[in-house]
């Protein structure tokens, strides 16, 4: 009981080393079963050949299978493979999508003389939007703040008009901003204040 | 649980109190025989006590311990706390284990509940009678054929419930290999 701090953690049991997969992160017994299979096995024949040998040679298969019969084994490598397909496709269609994406700023008027900037669609391109909030207000000396807009999407919203000097700082990529590609497309809106009362309360709130 | 566990689910981190991080430790003891031995032994080597702990926490009531940004352990509501599978692979004794056949994986893969008959089944294994665990015990969950555990989940009912009726969910899937929360190796 006197000194716990040192010599103790020496009795206490050692961590298991775990080997993970690069590509899925599971641990490598189970890439067998991730979305990117074919991918992990490649990675781990590359970097890491001895366990790749310990785990793929062809008696550690047989040994798997363990009490699964052959057309389960076969069923569910068709499974995976499928799956595997699947997630390929998603993949691709996302980057599709990351790549026609662009930033929407638009201006929008609140009383007669105040405007706010609304800036949307950053986070398709992994911007943390908390920081890059901060950095918008420090540079405009204005408030400006990540709030949720009616469709559930996160947006920035700065006070002022400051569309123009928003969109140079989206082409400059600089600090938080450096996720964004080298040509981002950049859409300008400029929505006058509505004649409703309702939605007058609201941005009022 | 954590199957649509994402960034925008995470809140604020927050150090906490030196007295509350007392009681935290003490829960974990009372409930962890693993980290009993040698008088805290372990809980010493993954939380050494005169480092902080930051709370974590999230939607739906769940709370994240976590230790230099690596989360240790999770508990939603006043339940039990759960170590999180990096923390369960590191150290596998922590919970008491049952296995899986090799047909389950790619379920609980997906995220679904550990049926009984995986359990049952020639591939699977349950503690032995004498040693059954009751209902809502946290257990760690391994495969047919694998070394490291899959998923960690909470039992329904007994052990001994589970080979009578052999039907059904016998385990409630808590937290999967590949899942939300598992993505977060930091946070």
């Amino acid at each position: 009981m006197t000194d716990l701090a040192s010599p103790s953690t020496s009795q206490a049991p050692q961590p298991v080393h775990v080997f993970y997969c690069g590509i899925c992160q599971f641990p490598v017994e189970y890439c067998e079963f991730s979305n990117s299979f074919k991918r992990c096995k490649q990675w781990l024949e590359d970097e890491h050949p001895d366990v790749y040998a310990d785990l793929y040679s062809a008696d550690a298969l047989k040994e798997k299978m363990g009490s699964l019969s052959l057309e389960a084994e076969q069923k569910l490598e068709q499974d995976v493979a499928k799956n595997e397909a699947r997630a390929e496709k998603k993949a691709l269609k996302e980057i599709e999508q990351k790549k026609s994406s662009k930033i929407t700023i638009i201006r929008e008027e609140r009383t007669k003389r105040k405007v706010t900037t609304h800036i949307q669609n950053l986070d398709a391109f992994n911007v943390d939007l908390k920081p890059a909030a901060k950095l918008l207000a420090q540079k405009f000396a204005t408030g400006s703040s990540v709030t949720k807009n009616p469709q559930g999407k996160d947006e920035i919203v700065v006070q002022g008009d400051v569309t123009d000097e928003v969109e140079d700082m989206l082409h400059a990529r600089q600090k938080v901003l450096s996720t964004l590609p080298e040509k981002v497309k950049v859409v300008k809106e400029d929505k006058k204040k509505k004649k409703n009362t309702e939605e007058d309360q609201q941005q009022q709130e | 649980m954590f199957s649509k566990f994402d960034k925008t689910q995470i809140g604020n981190s927050t150090a906490i109190k030196s007295s509350v991080q007392r009681a935290i430790r003490q829960k974990l003891l009372d409930q962890f025989e693993g980290l009993r031995v040698n008088d805290g032994a372990l809980l010493e080597q993954i939380w050494p006590k005169k480092e902080s702990i930051s709370l974590i926490k999230c939607h739906n009531q769940l709370q994240l311990l976590s230790f230099n940004g690596f989360p240790l352990f999770f508990q939603s509501h006043d339940d039990p706390y759960v170590p999180t599978l990096r923390l369960l692979h590191l150290y596998p004794h922590l919970l008491p284990p049952v296995t899986v056949d090799r047909g389950a994986i790619r379920f609980l893969i997906a995220g679904a509940n550990v049926m009984s008959p995986g359990l049952t089944s020639k591939g699977g294994q349950l503690p032995p009678p004498e040693k059954s665990y009751p209902a809502n015990t946290i257990v760690s969950i391994f495969a047919e054929g694998k070394v490291h555990p899959v998923a960690i989940g909470i039992c329904k009912t007994s052990t001994e419930e589970i080979k009578k009726v052999n039907k059904g969910i016998g385990i409630d899937l808590l937290h999967f290999v590949g899942d939300g929360l598992y993505k977060f190796e930091r946070i």
